[in-house]
């Protein structure tokens, strides 16, 4: 059965109960504790994009299976989705270092390295939904 | 929601108990900064042990309330950091760039001394 979360993200506070429902739910599922940190950690950085850039969107928490020869896996998957400006240039935003809010952020690349799977479509002028997942190890 | 920031002798002790939210780590780093300028503190030790994240806005933060102290003459370290909170860090790229760090209090505590006696 799938768990799911959604959280609402329109003030600095909505960065927080995302985080917190992030970290219930890997807590739930069982992730050690360093990866529990990045889990939550990608959140509150997505949620705080989401906040900065479009003012207001939502982050979704919620479970995956991937079938396997081994069995099956489970892990977390984010999705924060806005409709806010977009994203002008995708290859830009993932170069370390780039930035517009003058570094308030890590920046996407950096939670790309937090998570095992990652995806970001954007359109201009219509709004940004980023994927990530992070599988149980 | 504030932070209690404790004065022993010439040094304040700060342990942050929660995940930081934006505005208590903004708020943390004003009351921090009045604190010294009031009781004349040399040193501060900063204790994140009960911290399970930290994320690129509140490393700012921490780092800025360092470099801040600095400028008014009071020396910051930073202990307690959790495995999780070191490897995210250093997995987004954020670096602490000369920020003093000890394993817990009491190592933090002598960091201090050696720092100030130097």
């Amino acid at each position: 059965m799938s768990v799911q979360s959604n959280v609402e993200v329109h003030s600095e506070w909505g960065i927080v109960s995302a985080r917190q429902a992030g970290r219930n739910l890997a807590k739930e599922l069982g992730f050690g504790g360093v990866d529990q940190a990045r889990f939550t950690t990608a959140i509150s950085e997505l949620a705080r994009n989401i906040y900065l850039y479009a003012e207001q969107g939502e982050i979704i928490i919620e479970t995956v299976e991937n079938s396997r020869i081994t069995g099956v896996q489970r892990g977390l998957k984010i999705t924060a989705r806005d409709r806010g400006p977009g994203i002008k240039s995708i290859r830009e935003v993932m170069e370390d270092g780039y930035t517009t809010s003058g570094g308030l952020g890590a920046g996407l690349p950096g939670v790309k390295r937090l998570m095992d799977e990652f995806d970001i479509d954007s359109v201009t002028g219509e709004g940004t939904e980023i994927t990530a997942i992070k599988w149980l190890r | 929601m504030r932070i209690p920031i404790l004065k022993l002798k010439n040094y304040l002790l700060i342990s942050v108990q929660v995940d930081l939210d934006d505005q208590t780590a903004l708020q943390f780093q004003e009351d921090l900064l009045n604190k010294i300028h009031q009781e004349g503190s040399f040193g501060v030790v900063i204790d994140l042990t009960s911290v399970e994240m930290i994320d690129s806005f509140i490393a700012k933060v921490l780092g800025d309330v360092v470099e801040m102290s600095n400028l008014m003459g009071a020396k910051v370290v930073l202990t307690g950091i959790q495995p999780g909170v070191a490897i995210t860090l250093i997995d987004m790229g954020i670096v602490l760039d000369e920020v003093p760090t000890a394993l817990d209090l009491e190592q933090g505590l002598d960091k201090l001394q050696q720092e100030l006696e130097a």
